[in-house]
């Protein structure tokens, strides 16, 4: 990768006369496509098809989805949209920037629907349906006891609970999604090269919706991935849309998604509101968990969501002993970009919720938090320990782990510091988080959202299955193939590793290549990259392939060298007798004998050199009958703390210092293991102070760029201290657990629960913006002094929608005012940019204007609507606008007061604006519709002005020129 | 995303380019860094006929010394300047904002005159034109004429440069031995658009603070007197008047809060740091 | 004075790693897109368009820059390096390279030709930058994968070689 020859999915060659796409979004968050108008992008040169729904629905299904109710998705809208960002039409050119050009040639008319944004509005009766065919936002609840919760709530000494709002965030890897797919007529068979990363249980979802058996789909991966951290499973839907195309066009078609696209539209993991509680005894001791979680899936539940509901069901008491629980899960749905599979997959979301608590527990209690934390930990001599949710957590040592982290990390010291720093009046807090880490996930996990009854009657499902070929060649030469997918955290250099410790040769003598083709390469429905699957997962398939090669060439050794199997060793590209090294053979020649000499191989053996482990965990079964359900096969430990101090003047949260704990039972290979762990904390730090997909209040999408959405840069991410416990697995042969999601679960929390002891809050929400944290430190905001003047607007923390106020003075009187307002080409000459100007009803006006702050302009297609007329004192102007830049809607009241010298008009207004300019501007969206409407009040005044010296002002009597304009005489 | 078509023309001295925009007037627009201009085509937020690129005009390439102010031709990158070797002594307000101004990567291409002509709420040279009460030359066909900031920063993204104008130079007043200066700024990622940022000049009694970030252009109040008992009221007092608005990465009270307390900060630095 | 419409195509001429090369442009052609498409630089990443990532820094007659905000035509001429250019012709890594795959500095690999051309450029210009300069510098690349921490070991023992 370092020689730059890394191949990406967009630096692979392409088939002469590939084309290019590029896709029409919904500036609305919820509305109904009333007609879309493709001429004229289909008139510009270079432009080969458009595509929109209804195309689409002529040749595919809606996708498959967990949940059985009407919530059909399409891979381009159909009849509605329900998400800013969502796909209207795709447009295929010869080459990207025509592509582009012919989208804003697309004439959308949408009637907006209201749309619904927060998680519990939607769940509230009444609230705008994102699905009206379901008839409810809600779209599954489930209900889970574990023990007797209610009678160790009843029996408890203490109550705690807290209610979480967990933000929506995304991992967003630095390359987008691309996808080139190309259709066979011959053979009907689409050709999709993708950087998708699995589970391949979207494989099916995919062929499905093309109408092709699953043989019909080959998907193809390149050589590298430039980061998935979950979110390129979420490709799938652009799969589809491209296969379509390339079916209509005849040709090779290819998109590479944009940041802005990705930031809207891609995927984030579900925000969640989590209603936590905790029963503890006097002591400290944790008897029982209430969780009441509603997850927020956006606007279409994609496979295989609602999974982060339910990836940790089986370990919602993490790393504790806790016997009784309770939960309670919603699922609900809103018009935001779908949810879908991010880095730690509903880990973050869990592990906030029950650290919190445990942090509030121990301040209730009155005790040392470490103190809380150890007594509940899961005691050493309990493992195999089964949780009561049905995790079977089969080894650790958590005390120890603790113990080196505190001794080590220096907590005592660090005690001190904050004493130190709370003298001198600094506000500073430290916080400790203990969670697990779980991996490899059961792939019947998701059918716990159904009851025990229902998974009678649709099957059992469970396990994990992974693949890893190790081949030999004639002359040695060894290669690699496995279901991984990886996305750049070193599988290859793993599996390298893997089996040269098997073949005792040097690891860069074996050739890994880990590009898929699922017409090639053995897969399963768990084939991917997720879940930090590898480790237990395709490293043990490997283990065991290489395992299956190094006995197969040690019996034919064995033969040759006259001693037994067993007695064979492997070293130096050598086989040798253990007990008299000089009775060797070369290593290839041992492989040569199976290519070249068949019929001299031992009794029964298979000639060839080549086996495919396959692994398959027993332990990953099926949910029971009490829907208990082991999710995941490993279970690593994590335990962190850290001091964090707070600038009072900025709010600004600075990492003082975090320490790190790890259990990933055996380690692989150290470097790549703790380069994991540096990555995740990264997320986990840009989770807990930074990164927030925010939507305004009709879900207008606002973080559409790396400076609205905010990954963390090297300033703001200190590295951590991080320390090793080595407990290994019983349960694979390497021993090893997954280790690369534990700091994007533990980190958001640790840094919060930090931050709560510094400012001594109950409960805090991510992200910690600084204006988060001032609002929480400022208090009251000190007095306006009277003697300062009056600014719009200055007063109120405003929510988001875009309001404001002002007034002038202009020169004329009220009735010319009036007059101005009111008659079309008067009003045509004062809005800022108008071109045309037409009256299409009573007081009702289309109009097309160009619109804009400086050099950032768009024209856009007006309405206006003059309405609540009280002549010449009031009047309210109401309407929208549409364009290639986005949409905006309003109303404004003017209200006109005679004063010497003039009039004054008096104006507030309401504006939403959505699309692209604010997510892209939204910075200064507020100054922007400022800087607009004084325009139109500038123009106003200047024009009358005008107008009163050259005299045409006023001619007629005001009372019959708004008569005949209504229509009735004069 | 990809910008929109436009006719390029590359001005290889200051008449070119000059004739080019007496040529295409409004429909064209001067190219220099285009560390915001290339984003913002890219976005299809803005659009032109003509992009003007005056980048290799060597003439408007140099920082010099003339008539008490340092000026900056408008083919001028930021790293030049940042690098410049007097300008911690000459013009000690530049030496302290240019380190905020994104990062070396797009200083490394970005002019200083761009950032001006750009006229951003929240970047850092407007903001100190404002508050040195420097100047801005601009050049047409027609004439020449100088403008002091606050003649030419109008709006946000806004500014009094004529459609066949462009900045040919800007210019600071070197910075007078007596006075002290400070600059600081917020953001939540180093190298971002400030929430708000703020200059400060001290004199023996006096203090002059520009603010940026909080309205459309820069904001400078003078104080001729300001007494340390007196900096927190006279602070409120501007920070209301400022106002401030809502956005995703802090609310109007916020900016109001970074008014009071940064400002004072900077005062105090500023007047620490007096000669 | 160069002028060009905006459906002419032009050829575009300049240095790339060394060697002269040239292709075919339009005014708007980024000049990512350009080395990318028209001269299958594939050491330039597009991550994100706006300047903000970093992914497709290069170096622009030795300075580092970004080149999704430039287009191809302002490149006529000049002397551009991407991180291709720094292995040896026999594929060796140079000391960047080798401090980057020791440190495990990389993991997907997408940041990281843009963050070799911007440590080459910082140094050439500022060999004797510190630690705190240096972060400044690689402040200007989102990197999504490793924490920053391998990377700065990278640089560090990089910059320390160099002076040596």
């Amino acid at each position: 990768m370092l020689s730059a020859s890394a191949r990406f999915t967009d630096d692979m060659p392409l088939r002469a006369g590939t084309l290019h796409a590029a896709v029409l979004r919904s500036p609305h968050a919820h509305a109904e496509i009333v007609s879309i108008d493709t001429t004229a992008a289909e008139a510009r040169e270079g432009v080969v098809a458009v595509l929109t729904g209804a195309d689409v629905k002529d040749v595919t299904t809606p996708f498959l989805i967990v949940v059985k109710e009407p919530m059909d998705q399409w891979c381009l809208a159909v009849d509605r949209v329900r998400f800013t960002g969502e796909a209207v039409a795709v447009v295929v050119a010869q080459d990207r920037y025509i592509a582009e050009d012919a989208v804003d040639d697309i004439a959308v008319v949408y009637k907006p629907l209201p749309a619904v944004i927060s998680p519990l509005d939607a769940a509230k009766d009444g609230a705008p349906l994102v699905h009206e065919a379901v008839g409810r936002n809600v779209v599954s609840v489930r209900e889970f006891t574990y023990g007797d919760p209610d009678r160790a709530f009843a029996e408890a000494d203490h109550h705690v609970d807290l209610t979480i709002d967990y933000p929506r965030n995304s991992q967003t890897p630095l390359e987008g999604y691309v996808v080139v797919a190309d259709y066979n007529r011959q053979d009907g068979v689409y050709d999709i090269l993708s950087n998708f990363q699995g589970p391949f249980t979207v494989h099916p979802v995919m062929a499905r919706a093309l109408c092709v058996p699953g043989s019909r789909l080959r998907m193809r991966t390149a050589p590298f991935s430039g980061g998935g951290f979950g979110v390129k499973q979420a490709i799938f839907p652009y799969v589809v849309m491209c296969a379509v195309a390339a079916r209509k066009v005849g040709r090779p078609v290819k998109w590479v998604e944009d940041r802005l696209e990705h930031l809207t539209a891609a995927i984030a993991a579900p925000n969640r509101v989590v209603r936590v509680e905790a029963a503890a005894t006097k002591d400290g001791r944790v008897t029982a968990l209430r969780y009441d979680q509603l997850d927020d899936y956006g606007a279409y539940l994609r496979p295989p969501m609602p999974g982060p509901l339910y990836r940790q069901h089986g370990v919602m008491t993490g790393p504790y002993d806790i016997p009784n629980m309770a939960i309670t899960n919603r699922l609900v749905m809103t018009n935001k970009t779908p949810s879908g599979m991010v880095r730690g997959f509903g880990g973050p979301q869990s592990f906030y919720a029950l650290e919190r608590v445990m942090h509030r527990v121990a301040e209730v209690a009155g005790l040392d938090r470490l103190e809380v934390i150890r007594k509940n930990l899961v005691p050493a001599d309990a493992f195999p320990y089964r949780a009561c949710g049905g995790a079977l957590l089969d080894s650790g040592n958590y005390q120890k782990a603790v113990d080196i982290a505190v001794g080590k990390g220096k907590l005592a010291a660090l005690m001190k510091r904050r004493d130190a720093a709370r003298k001198e009046g600094r506000l500073y807090g430290i916080g400790m988080a203990a969670v697990s880490d779980p991996a490899q996930s059961n792939m019947g996990y998701l059918s716990t959202i159904q009851t025990a009854e229902e998974r009678k009657k649709s099957g059992h499902k469970g396990g994990n299955i992974s693949f890893a070929t190790v081949n030999m060649e004639p002359l040695g030469a060894i290669s690699v193939t496995a279901d991984s997918i990886p996305q750049g955290q070193g599988h290859a250099t793993v599996l390298a590793q893997i089996v040269a410790d098997q073949l005792g040769v040097p690891p860069d003598r074996i050739t890994v290549n880990t590009e898929h083709d699922t017409h090639k390469d053995p897969w399963s429905i768990a084939t991917g990259n997720y879940s930090c699957r590898f480790s237990s997962a395709t490293a043990v398939a490997c283990h065991k392939a290489a395992v299956e090669i190094r006995a197969k060439l040690a019996r034919i050794a064995a033969q040759r060298l006259n001693v037994k199997a067993a007695d064979i060793d492997f070293a130096d590209g050598m086989v040798f007798a253990r007990n008299n090294p000089g009775n060797a053979l070369k290593l290839h020649r041992v492989a040569g004998v199976a290519h070249w000499q068949p019929g001299e191989l031992p009794e029964g053996m298979e000639p060839g050199m080549r086996a495919t482990g396959v692994w398959a965990p027993p332990e990953l079964e099926p949910p029971n009958d009490q829907d208990q359900i082991n999710t995941s096969l490993t279970y690593g430990f994590v335990f962190d703390f850290c001091g964090v101090e707070i600038d009072r003047d900025t709010g600004q949260v600075r990492i003082d210092k975090y320490v790190t704990m790890h259990d990933s039972g055996t380690i692989l290979n150290p470097l790549l293991k703790d380069g994991q762990t540096y990555g995740a904390f990264a997320w986990g730090v840009g989770c807990a102070l930074m990164e927030e997909f925010v939507y305004g209040p009709k879900g207008e999408f606002l973080s559409g760029t790396f400076a609205d959405y905010l990954p963390p840069t090297i300033h703001e991410v200190p590295e951590p201290e991080l320390y090793h416990l080595e407990t290994p697995t019983t349960l694979t042969p390497l021993g090893a657990k997954g280790g690369a999601e534990g700091n994007v679960m533990s980190t958001p929390v640790c840094l919060a629960n930090a931050v709560c002891d510094a400012l001594g809050l109950e409960n805090i929400n991510l992200p910690m913006t600084p204006a988060k944290i001032s609002a929480l430190i400022h208090g009251e905001e000190p007095a306006r002094p009277d003697t300062s003047t009056d600014k719009a607007g200055a007063g109120a923390d405003r929510s988001r929608a875009l309001t404001g106020q002002g007034s002038h003075t202009v020169p004329a009187a009220p009735e010319q005012v009036w007059a101005a307002l009111i008659d079309a080409d008067r009003l045509a000459a004062v809005i800022p940019g108008c071109h045309e100007l037409e009256l299409v009803g009573e007081n009702e006006y289309r109009a097309l204007v160009t619109l804009g702050v400086g050099p950032v302009s768009g024209r856009f297609k007006a309405r206006v609507k003059l309405s609540d007329m009280k002549p010449p004192d009031a009047v309210t102007l109401s309407g929208d606008l549409a364009g290639p830049l986005g949409a905006s809607s309003g109303s404004g009241r003017v209200r006109l007061t005679g004063v010497a010298g003039g009039t004054r008009v008096d104006y507030d207004y309401e504006v939403e604006i959505t699309g692209r300019v604010a997510a892209i501007g939204g910075r200064m969206l507020d100054g922007a519709a400022g800087v607009v409407i004084n325009q139109f009040f500038r123009r106003l005044t200047k024009r009358i002005h005008g107008a009163d010296k050259t005299g045409d002002a006023g001619q007629l009597p005001f009372w019959r020129r708004l008569a005949r304009k209504l229509g009735f005489g004069g | 995303m990809k910008p929109k078509p436009f006719d390029y023309v590359r001005a290889e001295t200051l008449d070119e380019a000059l004739d080019a925009l007496a040529r295409h007037g409004a429909d064209a627009r001067i190219l220099a860094g285009g560390q915001s201009q290339v984003a913002m085509l890219n976005f299809r937020l803005i659009e032109t006929e003509v992009l003007i690129d005056i980048t290799r005009i060597e003439a408007l390439d140099y920082i010099r010394i003339e008539n008490g102010a340092l000026e900056i031709g408008a083919a001028t990158r930021q790293s030049d300047l940042k690098d410049w070797p007097g300008l911690a002594e000459k013009v000690p307000m530049l030496h302290a904002a240019l380190p905020f101004i994104g990062h070396v990567q797009t200083r490394n291409r970005g002019t200083v005159c761009g950032s001006i002509a750009h006229s951003d709420p929240s970047s850092e040279l407007p903001l100190c034109l404002a508050v040195l009460e420097g100047e801005v030359v601009l050049r047409s066909k027609r004439a020449e004429r100088t403008l002091k900031a606050a003649d030419f920063q109008l709006e946000m993204l806004t500014t009094a440069r004529a459609p066949d104008e462009m900045i040919t130079a800007v210019r600071f007043p070197l910075g007078d031995a007596s006075a002290g200066h400070a600059f600081d700024e917020m953001n939540r990622r180093r190298g971002d658009f400030a929430i708000v940022s703020l200059a400060a000049v001290a004199r023996q009694d006096s203090v002059r603070l520009g603010v940026g970030g909080v309205a459309g252009t820069p904001k400078v109040r003078n104080w001729s007197e300001l007494r340390t008992g007196d900096i927190d009221e006279a602070l409120n007092a501007f920070a209301w008047e400022l106002g401030g608005h809502d956005d995703i990465h802090g609310t109007a009270r916020y900016r109001r809060e970074l008014v009071r307390r940064l400002g004072r900060q900077v005062i105090e630095e500023a007047r620490s740091c007096r000669r | 004075m160069p002028q060009i419409g905006r459906n002419e195509r032009v050829r575009v001429s300049l240095t790339l790693d060394g060697k002269k090369v040239s292709g075919l442009a339009e005014p708007r052609m980024l000049l990512s897109d350009f080395l990318r498409q028209q001269l299958s630089a594939g050491a330039v990443h597009v991550g994100c368009e706006h300047g903000v990532c970093g992914a497709c820094t290069i170096r622009v007659d030795g300075r580092a820059v970004r080149s999704c905000l430039m287009f191809a035509v302002q490149a006529q001429g000049c002397d551009i390096e991407t991180a291709a250019g720094l292995a040896g012709e026999d594929g060796e890594l140079d000391a960047l390279q080798k401090a980057f795959r020791k440190n495990h500095a990389l993991q997907c690999g997408y940041c990281t030709p843009g963050i070799l051309m911007s440590v080459t450029s910082f140094l050439d210009s500022n060999p004797d930058a510190g630690e705190d300069e240096l972060k400044d510098m690689l402040g200007g690349h989102l990197c999504r994968c490793t924490g920053y921490v391998g990377i700065m070991r990278a640089v560090l023992e990089y910059a320390a070689a160099r002076r040596a």
